[in-house]
């Protein structure tokens, strides 16, 4: 079981509030991701719900159960750590020991568990390694290791994968999608990363500024951003977005199009622009439009290989059903 | 950086201070051999020429030799324990957030200032002196009889004195070490369930492996020849005569040159032995 619930939580560090009133609600089981721009407060809230540091005021409940001044040993969470944190002067098998030997776990259940977890992250031929001689991918299946063997009730990644190459990155980001379905844990991830966000969440929590912006399943906060913030921060390449006459025209302050629902072409469109950078990946070709009159950049993502030069004209069509209208305080109308 | 040209250039601007430290070292030990294999009583007619090894047959089997040998070691063992301990605990102290920490920390390593003589008279006039010290003050103030320190538990007394003096460069190194230990590591210890003691033992100790083998090695090589503190206080009285003060004592008090050389020598095959020891030590720990 894994249901944790904050009620009312605060942080502040000296006069300065970090984290205002928040609640928030993790059922069991779920694959929750914290995300948002460096800063917004999605690391303290992590060890907040951890234990490494004490909230201000409020409620930290784990399973029904007040959790607010148990240690954090004795909470039933493992995290994994951004820089993984393993024992430098421990072998594998000892690093992942470590939390059943502080524990009491009898000699047997231990070897049984080590092996079982060694098996599931590919690890049984490092068990005699030190964590010095292991890659960073491997080091990061060694903490994912360690939090495994206690059993938690849910567990706690701070940003992970932020210290491994874009190759390794996707592949572990597959591996822990994979150890979730199989464990049906609850788990928290903490990323500024909206791709993992988007890739591994069951849910996903944008936070700015200690505050939460919108909860919600991956494509609820594409689809359905709430304000202008959780639209700019959600989608690759970002939602465009624009002010001025032609929001004014569609009963907007803001109007956001995303750049895989505007309609290219040479000759005709509702907009025009010059083409400027040009990013071809293959699969996708990205503009950036000068020049539209609309907003400094329009960034369009056209399938396939589209050519246009650099300095060519290019027509855009917003697809009218895909408009997002935001109203002067930043929310979404309609 | 290192082309033929560089390092050419390089050979000729160390020669000098090469060879100016290999005379600083080489000139001094040639002599010490060289006396330790003659007969030299300055007061009793000079150089009297070859002895073969009766010097050193002399020196090892003299009834003071091997007391001296366990002075040393009970000196050493007992600085390098209490630095030690006290150091690592010192250094976690240290380690903490706390108003006036540049200020305390300059306190602490003060001791490692004050001139070995000085430290030694200080400790012998102010503090253990029987009836105007300030500990047989406090033992009075308690109803106690004060204690003649230097006389009555004169090793003791030697090994807290030296001990005060190298404390701080104890504490210097450990502080640095522990400053490295990374915050998450010990955050994950904790949420390991480990307690504060574990925490200690199984994360932070490991960690200071290095730093203190480091430390024992330096310090080792500085215990061996402490002198001026010996001198100072007891004047090797009172089973307080380590190797160095005997040799000390044979060239000097005995003007017996070739003897003292002789005692030299194997001060310096000792040193070479624990150097070598340690090494070993600090190697495997170097991985």
């Amino acid at each position: 079981m894994g249901q944790i619930t904050l009620e009312n939580v605060t942080k502040s560090f000296g006069e300065t509030q970090v984290i205002p009133p928040l609640d928030l609600d993790i059922q069991d089981g779920e694959f929750t991701v914290f995300v948002g721009p460096s800063g917004c407060g999605k690391s303290t809230l992590l060890r907040l719900i951890a234990g490494l540091e004490d909230i201000t005021s409020g409620t930290i409940r784990i399973d029904g159960t007040d959790a607010t001044d148990i240690p954090p040993a004795k909470r039933g969470l493992a995290m994994v750590f951004q820089s993984y944190a393993l024992y430098p002067h421990m072998s594998v098998r000892k690093n992942i020991a470590f939390p059943m030997r502080m524990a009491g776990i009898d000699a047997a259940e231990q070897e049984r568990r080590i092996e079982q977890a060694a098996a599931a992250l590919n690890l049984t031929d490092y068990l005699d390694r030190r964590p010095g001689q292991l890659s960073g991918g491997q080091r990061q299946r060694v903490a994912i290791g360690r939090a495994i063997v206690r059993e938690p009730a849910a567990f706690l990644f701070d940003e992970p994968l932020s210290n491994l190459d874009a190759a390794l990155r996707v592949g572990m980001r597959l591996e822990i999608s994979e150890l979730h379905k199989r464990l049906a844990t609850t788990m928290i991830y903490v990323t500024h990363d909206q791709v993992e966000a988007m890739t591994m969440a069951d849910k996903i929590v944008v936070l700015r500024a200690g505050h939460i912006e919108q909860v919600g399943s991956p494509l609820e906060l594409y689809r359905n951003p709430r304000n202008t913030f959780v639209a700019g921060f959600i989608g690759s390449p970002k939602m465009n977005l624009i002010e001025g006459e032609e929001a004014a025209r569609n009963d907007a302050h803001t109007l956001g199009i995303r750049p895989e629902h505007i309609d290219v072409s040479a000759t005709e469109g509702a907009w025009h622009g010059k083409v400027g950078v040009a990013e071809h990946l293959g699969s996708d070709t990205f503009f950036h439009v000068h020049e539209t009159g609309l907003a400094e950049t329009i960034t369009v993502r056209a399938p396939g290989e589209v050519n246009f030069r650099h300095g060519d004209t290019i027509y855009m069509t917003p697809r009218s059903e895909q408009l997002h209208r935001f109203g002067a305080d930043g929310l979404r109308i309609g | 950086m290192a082309t033929k040209a560089s390092r050419s250039a390089a050979r000729v601007m160390m020669a000098p201070a090469v060879v100016l430290l290999l005379g600083w070292m080489l000139v001094p030990l040639i002599m010490t051999l060289w006396f330790s294999f003659r007969t030299y009583l300055p007061l009793r007619g000079g150089d009297q020429g070859w002895t073969g090894f009766d010097n050193y047959v002399r020196f090892v089997t003299s009834s003071s030799f091997w007391p001296a040998i366990s002075t040393t070691l009970v000196l050493l063992i007992g600085v390098l324990a209490i630095t030690i301990i006290c150091g690592v605990l010192l250094a976690i102290l240290l380690d903490q957030p706390m108003w006036g920490q540049g200020a305390v920390r300059i306190l602490v390593i003060a001791p490692f200032f004050v001139m070995p003589t000085v430290s030694a008279l200080v400790w012998k006039n102010m503090f253990m002196d029987p009836t105007n010290g300030l500990l047989a003050h406090l033992w009075r103030f308690f109803g106690a009889d004060s204690v003649s320190w230097l006389s009555d538990v004169p090793m003791l007394s030697l090994i807290m004195i030296v001990s005060w003096q190298w404390l701080p460069f104890a504490t210097l190194i450990l502080l640095t070490a522990i400053q490295s230990l990374d915050g998450e590591q010990m955050e994950a210890a904790e949420m390991d369930g480990a307690s504060v003691l574990s925490r200690f033992f199984y994360i932070a100790l490991p960690h200071l492996s290095r730093a203190i083998t480091i430390v024992i090695l330096i310090q080792t090589i500085f215990l061996l020849a402490i002198f001026a503190e010996i001198f100072v206080t007891t004047g090797g009285a009172f089973g307080t005569r380590t190797l160095s003060y005997l040799i000390f004592q044979r060239v000097l008090e005995s003007q017996n040159i070739g003897l003292g050389s002789a005692g030299g020598v194997y001060a310096i095959i000792l040193a070479n032995i624990v150097a070598i020891f340690l090494m070993r030590i600090v190697g495997k720990n170097l991985d």
